[in-house]
């Protein structure tokens, strides 16, 4: 059965469409990614999910509720690691886990033994009391995440979990999220920018741009959509021969020729490299260098949208701070 | 209602009271002033038909003024909660924004009567006549009431304002008149019966009436009826600060 289920959820803000007709489902266990550039309506889909927005149209399912009518058995089954920080930075790191259990009404005795184990999974225990003021930013991430898993939540929600973290301590949170993920039937479901954030952790990944869904699948399957690996061959001598005798080969795709190099279109490429040179001895050409690049899931991204997230992500950062900025003032 | 949610927020503001000395001194600082400042300065000029001395009569009106300005500060509190993010964490949990506004209002009212208490230990060095009577720990419960009704305004604000600035602008607008037209610092029999009409209209002139009547005696209206007004404000903005709280947005 499906934990989470999402029906043509749309979310609007006057005239503007931040989520336009979303569906999916995520099974029980599965670690989910929604990837996309900022602005492209994660966060806002998440919000629905966690009851924090109520949808304009459609509906969701979460844990087997729903996120309007049954509000209080949703939050009973989920923890969310928000994307901006949300500690009381005036208590100590024991201090908003001890209240975080409270809030969530679990007794005393396990109170204090689900906050032991949380402390010794996100490595906290010996700054467990200290101010959280005076914790770095990627101490305060692991104590969030740790908080997210106290009550033992059936989904954890993870919004943006890396975003402005240096990239040492990234790979830390992700050690953090892959332990989690492999280790329980906890389900997780993660937003994020970062391509390789999505392709390191997600069983399954959909690609969020403009308020919809325009592609969901594993990130393997995403990948192989684009026809595989691109391996180029430069050939010193006799790149005619080798080239027809490519093009005869029925597991290549495609071989095209620039210059003195050819690039062969296959699918899992590095196990074709050793058929590549036999080849090419048995019709006595030479072969320089051999590079495999494998298309990663931003190759997949640039093929749905027209555009690298990358790209995106300069125009709609600066819109977005603009927005706020503008709202705080 | 979710008791531990009452708790937990209680315990919050608590251990934040405790931490933050500063903020403790920098709060008493105002009633202090104004207490030296009127109860001396202008309290030499002043006759009060009752016959209590104006120092006595100040100190309720300055304990009042001390309740009302911290209480409506502690709505500000959503405003930062809404900043720092901590907003969003107690509203995804499974309690009802109702406890969530109860147990505000008792964090509030608690670090707020503590101040109220250390105001009226510096009156007393400073010359404090007070009564203790039965009648004392009913000025205890007057200061709760107090506390209670203006924390519920300033939640009610914070929750409808999103920026600091505007709530700022807001809360000087509510709080000046609040406590000029209260009877806090003059009786209003000394006011024209068209502004007089406006004290009866404020809540903080019976809290303080109440705790006037408590510590020293000379209250304008029977203790009955302070309280009763009290009650009847604390019940009707508490359920409008729950409302409020419900529609705000975690931000």
């Amino acid at each position: 059965m499906s934990i989470i289920a999402i029906e043509k959820i749309v979310k609007k803000y006057g005239n503007f469409t931040a989520v336009d007709g979303i569906s999916f489902e995520v099974k029980e266990g599965e670690t989910f990614g929604l990837l996309g550039p900022n602005g492209a309506g994660k966060t806002t889909t998440i919000k629905m999910l966690t009851t924090l927005l109520p949808p304009s149209h459609g509906s969701a399912r979460v844990a087997g509720f729903d996120v309007v009518k049954e509000q209080n058995d949703v939050r009973k089954n989920i923890g969310i690691v928000f994307q901006d920080p949300s500690l009381d930075e005036d208590l100590t790191g024991l201090e908003n886990l001890q209240f975080h259990a409270i809030l969530y009404k679990i007794p005393k005795e396990k109170r204090d033994r689900k906050i032991a184990e949380v402390l010794k999974l996100v490595e906290l225990e010996d700054k467990a009391d200290t101010l959280v003021r005076n914790y770095s930013g990627g101490m305060k991430r692991r104590l969030e995440i740790g908080r997210g898993l106290i009550h033992e939540p059936r989904v954890l929600f993870l919004d943006e979990p890396t975003v402005g973290l240096d990239p040492q301590t990234r790979r830390h949170i992700w050690d953090y999220i892959k332990k989690l993920a492999t280790a329980g039937n906890i389900t997780l479901i993660l937003t994020t920018h970062y391509i390789e954030e999505a392709d390191y952790l997600c069983d399954r990944v959909a690609f969020v741009d403009h308020g919809r869904i325009v592609a969901l699948d594993t990130p393997q399957a995403l990948k192989d959509k684009l026809g595989g690996d691109v391996i180029s061959v430069n050939v010193k001598k006799g790149l005619e021969v080798l080239y027809k005798a490519l093009k005869a080969t029925r597991w290549i795709k495609s071989v095209s020729r620039h210059d003195d190099f050819l690039e062969l279109n296959v699918m899992e490429g590095e196990k074709r490299i050793p058929g590549i040179i036999t080849m090419a001895n048995k019709h006595g050409a030479e072969i320089g260098a051999i590079s495999l690049h494998k298309p990663s899931l931003e190759d997949v991204f640039l093929q749905y949208t027209g555009k690298t997230i990358r790209e995106e992500e300069g125009n709609w950062k600066d819109s977005f701070r603009a927005m706020r900025m503008s709202r705080n003032r | 209602m979710d008791y531990n949610a009452i708790y937990v927020l209680w315990l919050r503001d608590m251990k934040r009271f405790l931490r933050a000395r500063s903020r403790i001194i920098g709060m008493l600082m105002m009633p202090v002033f104004f207490l030296l400042g009127l109860g001396f300065g202008l309290g030499s000029l002043v006759n009060l038909s009752s016959g209590v001395s104006y120092f006595d009569f100040i100190v309720p009106g300055i304990v009042g003024m001390s309740l009302l300005f911290t209480s409506i500060f502690t709505g500000s509190a959503v405003l930062w909660d809404r900043q720092f993010g901590f907003l969003k964490e107690i509203l995804v949990t499974p309690n009802s924004r109702t406890s969530v506004v109860i147990g505000r209002i008792a964090g509030g009212a608690t670090t707020a009567i503590l101040q109220s208490i250390l105001v009226v230990a510096i009156s007393l060095i400073a010359g404090f006549h007070m009564n203790l009577t039965a009648a004392t720990p009913l000025a205890l419960l007057f200061m709760a009431l107090i506390a209670a009704t203006f924390i519920s305004l300033g939640l009610t604000l914070g929750s409808m304002i999103n920026d600091f600035q505007g709530f700022q602008l807001v809360t000087s607008f509510f709080t000046m008149p609040l406590f000029f037209l209260s009877d806090s610092i003059f009786p209003s029999s000394a006011l024209p019966s068209y502004v007089r009409f406006i004290t009866y209209l404020n809540p903080l002139t019976y809290g303080v009436d109440g705790i006037r009547g408590a510590l020293v005696g000379g209250n304008a209206f029977p203790l009955w009826l302070d309280l009763v007004a009290m009650a009847i404000s604390t019940a009707i903005l508490v359920a409008i600060a729950a409302y409020a709280f419900s529609k705000t947005q975690a931000g």
